[in-house]
Parts: C-alpha cells; structure tokens; sequence
C-alpha cells in the first residue's frame, strides 16, 4: 500500500518555470525514505504535494491507488521545518497536541515532554521543544506516512537524535512510511533504508527511472 | 511598596475611564425633566458655584444640558459605531472569504467610501432619511465601517495563510471549526478595539452634523445643538454657552480614544510595544 507520486509536475505560477518535473516517487509503509538535494531542487515542494497541501500542476498523488482524501484526519501527515509557525500562538500547547485528537502518555514521555510544558504558550518553549510538540502530533493523529521536511535542520545534534529517535522507533512499531527531506547526508544515511538524490536522479536517469537508490 | 508594571497601570487606568464615562452617561440618563427646564429669571447667567456652567438664553442649566446632550451623543455613538462594527465584519469576512472578485468589488466600496469626505456623507445620508436619529444612525453607520472593515479583511488572510490553520485542517477539522477555534479569538480583540475607536468619531460626528442643521432636532439637548445655539450669544461675550459644553465633549471624546488605545495595549500586548 503505497503512497506514489506518479508522473507529477508542479509550478507555483503558470508565468514561472517548472519547480518539479514528471518526477515519480513511492513510499511503501515500513520504509524509510531519504530524499537528498541542495536548495532549490523541489525538496520541500515536493513533501507538499505527497502530504496534500498542495495539488500538482500535472499528475497525481495517490494513496493505495485512490486520491488522498480531503475530509477527516490525512493518513499521510507533514511535519515543517519551523515548529513555531506550525501551531497557534494563543494556544497553550495541551490544547495544540489535543486538537490531533488524541492524548498518549507513552508518546509524551518518550519525547521527554514535560507536564509543566503542557500549559505554556509555543512563544515560551525553544525551537527544539516545540518540534517535539509537532512530531508528538502527528504522531498523536494516527498517521500511517509522515513527510518530515527538515524537521531537525536548526536543532543541536543530541535533540536531533532524539526526536529521529522516538519517530524511528514509533515508525517500526505502527509499521509507518517515513519520507525525510534533508541536507544532512550523514542523517540519511543513519535513519534510510533508501536515499533519492533528486539532483543525481534528474542527471542520471529520466523520466524512465527517476529514482536513484543508493545500497544501505 | 512595589512598583506595578505598566500592564497593571494600565489596566487600572482603563478600568477609571471606563467608570467615568459610564457615570456621565448614566448621570445624562437619569436625569430629571425639570433639571434642565427654562427659567428667564435666570438666563444668560454666567458660571457660578450653583451652576458651573452657567445657563443659555432660556435659563437652562448648561451642565445639567451638557450632561443630557452628551448622553444622547454616546448612546447615537454607541449605536452607530456599533452598526458600524458589525457592517465591517460581514464585508471583511465576505471580502476575505468570498471569491477574488467579491474581494475586489469590495476593496473598491471602500475606496469609495473613503475618498468622500465623512462629514459631507453623513450630512447627504441623513438629509435624504429625514434627518432626527433615524438620519443620523443611518449617515454615521455607513461612512465609519471602512477602516475596521479593511483591518479585519487583512488579518483574515493573513491568518487563513497562517500554517497552522492548514496543519488543522490536515488533522481533520472542518473550515467552521477553524473558523471558531482559530480564527475568531485573534479577531475578538480587534472587533472590540475597532469599535471603541470608531465611537469618538461617531460621536464627533453626530454633534457637528447636529450643529450644521442637520442632525438632531433643536428642540433634543445633544452636544451640536448646545453649540449651535450658542454661536447667536457668543459675540454678546457669554463665552460660557460655547467653550464649557465644547471642551466637555473634547474630554469625552479624547477619554474614550485613550481607553480605546490603551484597551488595544492590553489585549494585544504586541502593539504596546510600538
């Protein structure tokens, strides 16, 4: 069951170029993909358009074969670059992690959320306590595929390995597809099973096979 | 003894202005008939310890008056300000919600609105519905909502652009949901504030329209009317008629734009900043 992106073409603007062109991508759940490009190849537009924010200009995001759906929680749940501008200011953040719609201590614990944490507002926590907030969100929804974009780009390295901890170790247990857009080469090669380097795909080979894989 | 914080000043200095204003008005309400009833033995008095402002031409006492009129100002403010208020977030919401071409169409009303000087329109607006409060409502109401309305139509698409009102959605939550949830309680605070600054221009408004002729009818004691009268007397030196009534309603009128200002400090602490 997989979520695929066949054949998709996206633009912001019918006046500007191409962002991404007749790329194809799949993620099998249980697998954990890497998604490797310097600025401006189409990273993080493109864990747009595999999480739904945004519809493709040409081609089709599919879910097991069908449309993603519009109503009621997405399955396939993405996780920003910057956690502060991912929740409402004015909420205190029990409120932020209840609006997923479920609350799991195991979950809170794991992620080293603190209780006194849960009445304060998101101006008040640092960027590497907010993003546990998200990811413990997405989580919390019961989401099969999570699109992490750069989720740990401008947190120190101990917090990062924590947060890719929790998200690899839930990933294997609920048997999800993760998809982490990143720079970090060394981040990809320690939490993929399978890297796509957008740049070397689009040299190398398409449209026929866009995906490169690089062994473990 | 500790210092407040400027919040706490702030919050007790509203909360004086808003019990003063609420005495005038209440003061101008309860206010017996005969209180403000003619006498020629005492007219054209100038201020003294029984009548600080003095009395106009009828023998009315000028405070008594003053206080009368501005209670019928603030409740015609009140009203239009709030007619107002409420016009500006059906167009605001409308314009932000509603197709690009409704945005548009809208963002020209405005314009057009604005680019007519508000005293010439009430006058036209109330002229043209038989002037009286009916008039007066009508004109005020229609000329004041299009800076609220431009305000809040921006901080809806600035909001509705926010992400984590597409994380929301994303979560399952329908548009009314996030409409209550995330969007109303920012544009609360700004609806409150809007519509206390738009009172003193209505106000402002009512007591000069009232005062060209327009408004209110002579024989209603409002601000515009006092002043009106008085002109006749002025140039027989009873300055009291003009200048008392005249900076009472300044007061007033500067008192409820501070509370308006100072209220925004409070619900949104980033503009105290500024």
């Amino acid at each position: 069951m997989p979520l695929e992106a066949r054949n998709i073409s996206f633009r912001y603007h019918k006046r500007q170029p191409w962002v991404l062109e007749n790329r194809s991508l799949s993620l099998c759940r249980g697998e954990r993909l890497a998604l490797l490009a310097p600025s401006g190849y189409g990273k993080t537009t493109l864990a747009l358009l595999l999480s739904g924010y945004l519809k493709p200009t040409k081609g089709q995001i599919l879910l097991d074969e069908k449309p993603l759906p519009q109503k009621g929680v997405c399955p396939v749940q993405l996780i920003y670059q910057h956690p502060e501008k991912a929740m409402n200011p004015r909420w205190r953040l029990k409120r932020v992690l209840e609006e997923s719609g479920g609350m799991q201590q195991n979950i809170l614990d794991a992620f080293g959320i603190e209780h006194a944490w849960l009445n304060r507002f998101p101006g008040e926590l640092s960027g590497g306590e907010l993003q546990r907030f998200c990811v413990a969100r997405a989580l919390l929804s019961g989401a099969d595929y999570l699109i992490c974009d750069e989720i740990s780009t401008m947190l120190d390295v101990i917090t990062q390995a924590q947060i890719w901890k929790v998200i690899l170790e839930e990933g294997e247990k609920r048997n999800m597809g993760i998809l982490a857009v990143t720079h970090n080469w060394h981040l990809a090669r320690r939490i993929a099973t399978r890297i796509v380097d957008l740049q070397v795909s689009e040299a190398l080979a398409r449209p026929a096979s866009p995906d490169v894989y690089f062994p473990r | 003894m500790k210092r407040f914080n400027r919040r706490t000043k702030v919050v007790v200095l509203t909360a004086a202005m808003a019990v003063i204003l609420a005495a005038v008005y209440t003061a101008g309400i309860f206010l017996p008939g005969d209180a403000v009833a003619g006498s020629f033995l005492n007219a054209k008095k100038p201020p003294s310890w029984e009548q600080p402002f003095g009395t106009d031409a009828l023998g009315r006492d000028l405070l008594m008056r003053t206080l009368k009129g501005l209670a019928v100002s603030m409740t015609i403010g009140l009203a239009a300000s709030l007619i107002s208020a409420l016009i500006a977030v059906f167009v605001s919401l409308a314009a932000a919600a509603g197709s690009k071409r409704l945005d548009a169409f809208v963002n020209w009303v405005i314009d057009l609105v604005m680019s007519v000087p508000h005293t010439i329109l009430v006058i036209l607006i109330s002229f043209a519905m038989g002037r009286g409060v009916r008039g007066l409502l009508a004109g005020i109401a229609a000329t004041h909502w299009c800076s609220l309305a431009r305000l809040l139509r921006a901080e809806v698409l600035q909001l509705r652009s926010q992400q984590y009102i597409a994380v929301s959605r994303k979560l399952g939550k329908t548009s009314g949901w996030i409409f209550a949830h995330h969007l109303l309680p920012h544009l609360i605070p700004q609806f409150f504030v809007g519509l206390l600054l738009l009172f003193p221009h209505a106000v402002l408004h009512e007591a000069s329209v009232s005062f060209l002729g327009f408004g209110l009818p002579p024989e209603q004691p409002a601000i515009g009317i006092i002043l009106s009268e008085s002109m006749r007397y002025i140039s027989a030196g009873m300055w009291w008629q003009a200048v008392l009534p005249g900076l009472t309603l300044v007061l007033i009128v500067l008192l409820v734009d501070r509370l308006g200002d100072n209220l925004r400090m409070v619900l949104d602490p980033h503009s105290a900043q500024e």
